[in-house]
């Protein structure tokens, strides 16, 4: 098993016929990615053409909407490039048309915007990954977003994070012990933001082929210190895995934005200190270095 | 980005909140009509600098005198004295550095009978992505103490964007911030305005502190700090009001830099320049370099999808730093091409003459690629395999010079 996407997950790209959405479809075809569709306002009616790596042309139906387009290819899930200026409509158009699974890859959007779709996302059925986030990723069976496929193997180690490079460290190592994953997560670095650790730990959790856990959080806000004390009430009731955690931005100076738009310790909240103390006292294992995340999780499954 | 006081509460009264008369002046020779302007009998000499304190903080020069950066003159005299004592000086406050900030504008505005101060700000509340107003009865302090000492004078009101600020958070803003009569009116109309100003200008923090009842019992806007979301202001066309409000002398002239090759630039306190990709990597490499005993001088995020000229700008950055012992390239390339990140980093190489250490760690897409065109460089670049490697290698090459 997997979570959110798997071999039979129908994808259509918002926002297809840009450079980047262009190329992250090539990129997710060649992959073997069932890409149903792409909508671009005004091209409804004509092809997206592409050129997957080995040189070979690929064409997918255009649409004008997202609503036509899931009614044409039976499409589940979306993911949009669309720039920042028209992003928060395009997510709302997909929430509108009911797509399950909403993936938002684009970087910069406003965090009002984002306000205004969190509360519609409240009251409606989709689930939105992002924004500013690296995607999702089952192995060998679907790549939403632009993860480099090449270092993934299939195996049984979930991953989630914050940071898109760090999502690629901690897939690039358990593949180099030999463990592999079962789906990597990345929930993205905005502060506002469509599903945070919970949602996806939940999943984990449940999900029997995930063995165990890596989880990698970042300075701001409180999303690790809620994961935590999810972890421990879960564990109360008996669903527990191993886990494996890291937390990036101990040495980053108060008040100031660490690049990420949600990457701040500010009020007295959100440093890693007490990110790291609350996911220690939820049984994870914290590594100190990124560069360990891999070997650390193979002496915790060892015992 | 952040604007001036006195730009700040020009952008609140042009949505109707109540803020004093005032006058700002960039050169000596506009002060005395500033002061003119006003009626008296009390003129308010502010400093205007991105930064907060001002009050507190003290001027580096001995010319300005022993008092802080806001001085009340009971006369017009007593006012250009000021004036002319703050202006073109250097005032250091808790958040400016020891080198302070030069005064390059006074912002003379009205006094006001104060009866109470408070504290009002508003802010993204990140937990329950709402827009939230913080209050305080305790006006005027450092609020970060106040949180710290006593959280429960601190309250927290979340608006939910269906609705807008309602009647019902008006009153409960009124009744923390215990408003009665004429104040208690003003905060059923002032809530609104403040949140239609933030919503609209998409400010990112806005903090009216103090935010005043005076003798007359109406409340007003005394000092005002704007922060605008840089996301919403790179929006061609959004703000253009705003973007016009920018002082680039109160940035770091690499920040700007950085900016007009939409590069991520974090300036530091240590040794180790720091070129990534990706925010997360960044805060990790700062992390593991000084998990081995030293500390970073700054970062640059390259970002997604950046070309050779990009990742040589990057480079040229980090290097003006005069604080740079070495230099650290850590790239994961998922989008980014390791082939790319190299030819870009070689250009800068050649054409900086570079004098200092440099580790460089390639991963993700064409890897390999990226490796052997180092290499071949015939180039002074050290090699990593992975994060680890690479902070000890730059780490060691610091030490040994």
């Amino acid at each position: 098993m997997s979570i959110l996407i798997d071999k039979n997950t129908k994808v259509l790209t918002q926002g297809m016929t840009g450079k980047t959405g262009t190329f992250h479809t090539e990129q997710g075809i060649a992959y073997g990615t069932q890409f149903v569709g792409g909508i671009t306002p005004g091209k409804g009616g004509q092809k997206w053409t592409g050129t997957l790596p080995d040189g070979s042309k690929v064409e997918r139906p255009l649409f004008n909407t997202v609503a036509e387009a899931r009614d044409a290819t039976g499409a589940n899930a979306t993911v949009i490039y669309v720039p920042p200026s028209g992003c928060a409509a395009a997510i709302l158009e997909a929430i509108d048309a009911e797509i399950p699974l909403i993936v938002t890859i684009t970087e910069g959007v406003p965090v009002l915007d984002m306000v205004k779709v969190k509360d519609r996302l409240s009251k409606s059925k989709s689930r939105l990954i992002g924004p500013n986030c690296p995607g999702v990723l089952t192995p060998n069976q679907c790549k939403i977003g632009i993860m480099p496929g090449s270092i993934f193997s299939h195996g049984s180690i979930g991953v989630l994070s914050r940071s898109g490079t760090l999502t690629y460290e901690a897939v690039f190592q358990t593949t180099n012990e030999g463990l592999g994953q079962t789906t990597a997560v990345g929930i993205g670095g905005d502060p506002v933001k469509g599903t945070d650790f919970i949602d996806v730990l939940e999943m984990f959790l449940a999900d029997d082929e995930t063995k165990a856990i890596i989880m990698i959080g970042e300075i701001g806000g409180s999303g690790e210190e809620d994961a935590a004390q999810f972890l421990k009430d879960e564990a109360r009731r008996g669903r527990k895995k191993p886990m494996v955690g890291f937390i990036a931005g101990r040495t980053a100076p108060k008040g100031r934005t660490m690049g990420h738009a949600g990457a701040i310790v500010s009020g007295g909240k959100g440093d890693a200190e007490s990110k790291i103390e609350a996911m220690q006292s939820a049984g994870i294992v914290v590594s100190d270095s990124p560069a360990r995340l891999g070997v650390t999780m193979t002496k915790v499954l060892k015992g | 980005m952040n604007i001036h006081e006195h730009q700040a509460k020009e952008v609140l009264k042009s949505f109707g909140a109540p803020v004093a008369r005032g006058v700002a002046i960039t050169s000596l020779d506009q002060a005395q009509a500033a002061i003119d302007a006003l009626p008296g009998p009390l003129w308010v000499v502010k400093s205007q600098i991105h930064a907060g304190g001002r009050g507190k903080g003290k001027f580096i020069e001995k010319e300005a005198g022993e008092k802080g950066g806001v001085r009340l003159g009971f006369s017009k005299e007593q006012a250009l004295e000021h004036v002319k004592a703050m202006f073109g000086r250097h005032l250091v406050t808790a958040q400016t550095g020891p080198g302070g900030k030069q005064v390059n504008r006074i912002y003379v505005e009205d006094g006001a009978d104060i009866e109470k101060e408070l504290y009002l700000s508003m802010l993204v509340d990140r937990e329950t992505g709402r827009v939230a107003f913080v209050v305080s009865t305790e006006g005027g302090m450092d609020i970060e103490a106040v949180a710290h000492d006593t959280p429960e004078k601190i309250l927290t009101i979340s608006i939910d964007p269906a609705t807008g600020v309602t009647a019902a958070d008006a009153d409960k803003l009124s009744d923390a911030l215990k408003l009665d009569g004429a104040a208690k009116v003003d905060m059923s109309t002032l809530a609104p305005i403040l949140y239609k100003a933030f919503t609209s200008k998409d400010m990112s923090m806005l903090e009216v502190n103090p935010l005043i009842v005076m003798k007359d019992g109406h409340l007003r806007v005394l000092d005002a700090k704007v922060s605008f979301d840089d996301n919403a202001l790179a929006i061609k066309g959004r703000h253009d009001d705003i973007m016009a409000l920018r002082d680039t002398s109160e940035e770091d002239e690499k920040e700007i830099a950085a900016k007009e090759w939409d590069l991520a630039y974090i300036p530091l306190d240590g040794t180790i320049g720091c070129m990534v990709n990706g925010a997360g990597l960044a805060m990790a490499t700062m992390d593991i370099i000084k998990l081995y005993g030293e500390e970073p001088a700054n970062f640059c995020d390259v970002g997604g999808g950046a070309g050779k000229e990009k990742v040589a700008a990057a480079f040229k950055i980090i290097m003006q730093d005069p604080n740079v012992k070495g230099i650290l390239v850590n790239i994961f390339g998922g989008i980014m091409r390791c082939d790319i990140i190299a030819e870009g980093v070689l250009a800068a190489v050649r054409e900086t003459n570079l004098a200092v250490p440099l580790v460089v760690r390639l991963e993700g897409t064409n890897a390999e690629m990226g490796k052997k065109i180092i290499r071949e460089s015939g180039l002074n670049v050290i090699p990593a395999n992975d994060l680890d490697d690479a902070a000890q290698k730059i780490v060691a090459a610091i030490k040994g010079k």
